[in-house]
């Protein structure tokens, strides 16, 4: 039987931006706000897990030709280079370091290395993520 | 002298990539060759300070809480060490470089190999023994891979695990062992033990970490009955044999037993074991030699036989001590210096004898005694490298071999003369085990040369026709023996500037007392040294002549108790106890899993709420309940009780997100946004997940069967871990055991820049555990990853057993 799923692959076209933006968005507003990178991560992987769900692997796997599993490995080392990276300033390991000041009409902003951090924990989310459920998948 | 340490191990990561990209013609030995090499020079530079007594300590601080440092101490003894670490390596990777073709997986083997030369130089380096240690198992474990290099092998996978076993084995008794001389001394630094350890002569553990440190050293060294990993090892490519199984990595027992004399020689235990074990050992590897058809085995056996000589040596050494430096005992320092010697000595004409059975190997095909002969007109320079190294090794001049073999008789003369400890007819056998085994030396030295370049010419034996072997093959090899006989005209270069530090080492407490003044001359007079010699190569020829007639020796010995049958049976039989043990809880359902899981939880958990006394609960500062909260929480009642009675797994499962996402409605009424968000995206993300995974899974019903009826036992867990649970919520809550951390979170912004306080706490306070949750979550997909993969693969597994 073929299943007819024009709708929701027109749906998720559309949508998969949408959730992909929101997965930004939580990404970069968890320094301040609600979000942060696992749930950034989350959101993302969920976009792209409703993009293999309407369409097949091979057809996503054209528009977006990554090897997972190096995304995931890319994430746990980026977390951890982070770390190792404030020995290179004399500090003990892990330590995060800011930067802020405060600009004309948007206020208050900054920069931070717990940023890096946060991106490896987000790549490594997305990266399991859809390994994992790529994997299972392909075993049929 | 840490970068000597260090440079291997950098060098080994840089083998790969280059074995990539600028080596791929080249063969990549050229390049780890420098590493060796660029070493033993370094090295070879600090040998005239050392040889006047200095010794180099740089600390570096790992643990230093518990006294635990890498700090590396070279004196003459680990000099020595090292130079045979260095030098031989360099020899042994040119002649690998030559042996080796490119098609082999080269990187790997040089990553292993570089591996070892950094790990040994640890081990000689390390003053601390938990480096030491350390270093120690790391050098197994890269003997482990090496000797496996080809594993597609049945018999290079067994050789391996049978080192690896027998050698960590030892190792953690010696772990054991040092830290009882902890528990003595309080102290990690064998020097810093040394010095305090007359102190302590008596105490009730001096003589288990005696004993516990030995079957280390003994294990590594191959130490009859230990010494039957060594013939499977030599599964490994013969430079590796040449390097790890007889220069350098099996000598890392006789270091520890001669760094160790200061500490444990004052007990006479250790002069018995040392000397007793080391001369069984040198009788039995001398008499299983001969008996060898494979030319390696038969090298592997010699190998345990002059290790025996060695400890044997070594262990009348420490008799000096044991008798607490009674001048007329001060003799037996000899047995010491003779032990360094002929150290020396075996590396050189070992490594050169194992080259050269390579080269047959490598060029004929194989390297059986039975079907070689004749080779010495195709392959002179082979041939000659063979003598030189054969003759050395049976203890005739003008090689190397014949000085310490002289020195070896000298030293047991001394005991029996010395009749040590009053029992004399036990000193007595000393020089006559001593003698026969050199007979037998001698014996299985001449098989070597005879059977293999004398004798019929048999070329129908040969895989490929036998030619001279390449120039880059021989030079290593015949560098060697240069060496052998160049240490017999000028022995006394070595003694000066490397054999005299080490006595200063070995017997400290001498060291203002008496000058280390040993010269060794190839010509004493005919004494009864000359007279044992001349007696060996006698009674070796008549043995070796009448061979045929001495073999049935061996069928006295059934195979049944030999040490391998033994190694076997406890193999078998701890294999068969762990599986019908691990059998009886890994039932391969996931019920009974969840069954021990939720058990410890509780005897943990709870147990330790009990303990603590934790169970007091207040609920006086509480906040009221509210009407949405009750809603919630009755709906979760029933969602939860529901799942119990569901009949398929899409109700179940359908049931569970209502408990999600009620928790995700709890955690917006209690103003935690970020939980609330992240609950949400997690529920929705392994709901498809769920989906995905039903299609793989059984029907519902039928597994469902047999837990159909009342299972008490279950009840009982479910309902117990259900209460820890609240209980823990509770107590927490009413029982504030720690000081509030709560002014973290109200400085965040100032403290981190974040005003999230839950990620100041993920990415900031708390990023060590992130960091590891990160890695945890990576190696859980890898492992859903490879195990759906390996799954897959299952079929085609059979392959690799030829």
């Amino acid at each position: 039987m073929k299943i007819n799923d024009v709708i929701l692959q027109t749906v998720a076209k559309v949508v998969v931006f949408i959730i992909l933006t929101l997965g930004v968005y939580i990404f970069l507003a968890g320094h301040h706000n609600p979000g942060g990178g696992f749930v950034g991560g989350l959101v993302l992987a969920s976009a792209l897990v409703l993009l293999y769900l309407s369409f097949d692997i091979k057809t996503v796997h054209k528009g977006l030709p990554f090897d997972f599993k190096l995304i995931a490995a890319l994430g746990a080392f980026t977390v951890v280079a982070a770390g190792v990276g404030a020995l290179f300033f004399n500090e003990s390991f892990l330590t995060q370091t800011f930067l802020s000041w405060t600009w004309p009409i948007v206020g208050k902003m900054g920069v931070s290395t717990v940023t890096i951090f946060e991106a490896g924990v987000a790549l490594a989310v997305v990266g399991v993520v859809i390994t994992i459920i790529l994997s299972i998948s392909e075993d049929v | 002298m840490l970068i000597t340490i260090i440079i291997p191990f950098l060098a080994a990561l840089f083998v790969p990539i280059l074995h990539k990209s600028i080596f791929r013609k080249l063969h990549i030995g050229w390049f780890v060759l420098f590493v060796p090499l660029v070493l033993f020079m370094l090295l070879a530079r600090s040998i005239p300070s050392v040889s006047n007594g200095r010794a180099f300590v740089h600390a570096f601080e790992w643990i230093p809480a518990y006294g635990v440092n890498f700090t590396i101490y070279l004196d003459g003894m680990s000099l020595l060490f090292s130079l045979l670490i260095t030098g031989i390596g360099a020899l042994v990777v040119l002649y690998s470089i030559f042996y080796l073709s490119q098609r082999e997986s080269l990187s790997h083997f040089y990553v292993y190999l570089l591996m070892f030369m950094g790990a040994m130089l640890g081990l000689v380096f390390s003053d601390n023994v938990i480096a030491l240690y350390l270093f120690w198992e790391l050098t197994s474990i890269s003997s482990f891979l090496l000797i496996a290099f080809w594993f597609y092998r049945n018999q290079s996978r067994y050789g391996a695990q049978k080192s690896l076993l027998i050698t960590v084995s030892g190792g953690i008794a010696m772990l054991a062992g040092f830290l009882m001389l902890y528990t003595m001394t309080g102290s990690f630094s064998i020097r810093e033990i040394a010095s305090s350890i007359h102190l302590h002569a008596n105490h009730e553990l001096f003589l288990p970490a005696l004993v516990l440190i030995l079957l280390g050293a003994f294990s590594k060294s191959v130490q009859f009955p230990f010494h039957i990993w060594l013939p499977d090892a030599m599964e490994a490519p013969t430079p590796v044999s040449a390097y790890l199984h007889s220069a350098t990595m099996v000598k890392a027992g006789l270091y520890l037993v001669a760094r160790f004399t200061p500490i444990f020689g004052v007990e006479p235990v250790w002069f018995w074991t040392v000397s007793i074990v080391g001369l069984v050992t040198l009788f039995w590897g001398s008499f299983s030699a001969i008996r060898q058809t494979d030319l390696k085995a038969l090298l592997a056996y010699s190998t345990i036989s002059q290790l025996g000589l060695i400890m044997s040596l070594l262990g009348i050494g420490s008799a000096v001590y044991a008798l607490d430096f009674q001048p007329s005992s001060l003799i037996l320092t000899s047995a010491a210096f003779a032990a360094f010697f002929h150290l020396i000595n075996h590396s050189t004409f070992k490594g050169a004898l194992f080259m050269v059975i390579g080269i047959i190997d490598h060029t004929v095909g194989t390297r059986d005694v039975r079907r070689l002969g004749g080779l010495m007109a195709m392959m002179p320079l082979t041939f000659t490298i063979a003598l030189i190294g054969s003759f050395s090794m049976a203890g005739l001049p003008p090689f190397n071999g014949f000085l310490s073999k002289e020195m070896f008789f000298y030293a047991m003369n001394q005991v029996q003369a010395f009749n040590l400890f009053s029992i004399s007819t036990l000193s007595a056998l000393f020089p006559i085990l001593a003698w026969i085994a050199s007979i037998l030396t001698f014996v299985y030295s001449m098989i070597i040369v005879f059977q293999t370049f004398f004798g019929r010419y048999k070329p129908d034996e040969f895989d490929r026709p036998p030619e001279e072997a390449s120039f880059g093959m021989l030079i290593a090899p015949a560098i060697l023996s240069i060496l052998i006989v160049g240490i017999f005209f000028f022995p006394n270069v070595i003694n000066r500037h490397i054999l005299q530090p080490i006595l200063l080492n070995v017997y400290a407490p001498l060291a203002d007392a008496m000058e280390f003044d040993f010269h060794i001359s190839a010509w004493h007079g005919f004494n009864l040294e000359l007279f044992m010699t001349l007696g060996v190569v006698v009674f070796g020829a008549i043995v070796y002549k009448l061979l045929r007639h001495w073999m049935k020796i061996y069928g006295l010995f059934p195979e049944k108790w030999s040490f391998d049958s033994l190694y076997h049976f406890i193999l078998e039989r701890g294999e068969q106890a762990a599986r019908s043990l691990t059998n009886t809880y890994m039932t391969g359902s996931l019920r009974h899993y969840f069954a021990y899981i939720f058990l410890f939880f509780i005897a943990a958990v709870g147990g330790i709420l009990i303990y603590t006394g934790a169970f007091s609960i207040a609920t006086n500062q509480d906040a009221p309940i509210t009407v949405y909260e009750w809603i919630i929480a009755v709906i979760m009642m029933i969602a939860g009780i529901a799942i119990i009675f569901a009949t398929s797994r899409l109700t179940a499962i359908i049931l569970n997100s209502v408990l999600g996402f009620s928790i995700a409605g709890l955690f917006v009424m209690f103003r935690a946004p970020d939980l609330a968000l992240t609950q949400l995206v997690v529920e929705s993300v392994t709901t498809a997940l769920f989906l995905l995974c039903f299609y793989f899974l059984p029907p519902f019903k039928q597994e469902e069967k047999p837990a159909r009826n009342f299972q008490w036992t279950h009840a009982l867990i479910s309902i117990s871990v259900g209460l820890v649970f609240i209980f823990i919520a509770l107590a927490v809550n009413s029982n504030p055991m720690f000081d509030t951390i709560a002014h973290f979170f109200e400085n965040a912004d100032e403290l981190t820049g974040s005003s999230n306080i839950v990620n100041a706490i993920l990415g900031d306070f708390r990023a060590f555990d992130t960091m590891l949750e990160v890695v945890v979550l990576f190696l859980a997909g890898i492992g859903v990853y490879t195990l759906v993969k390996l799954k897959k693969g299952r079929e085609e597994q059979n392959i690799e057993d030829q």
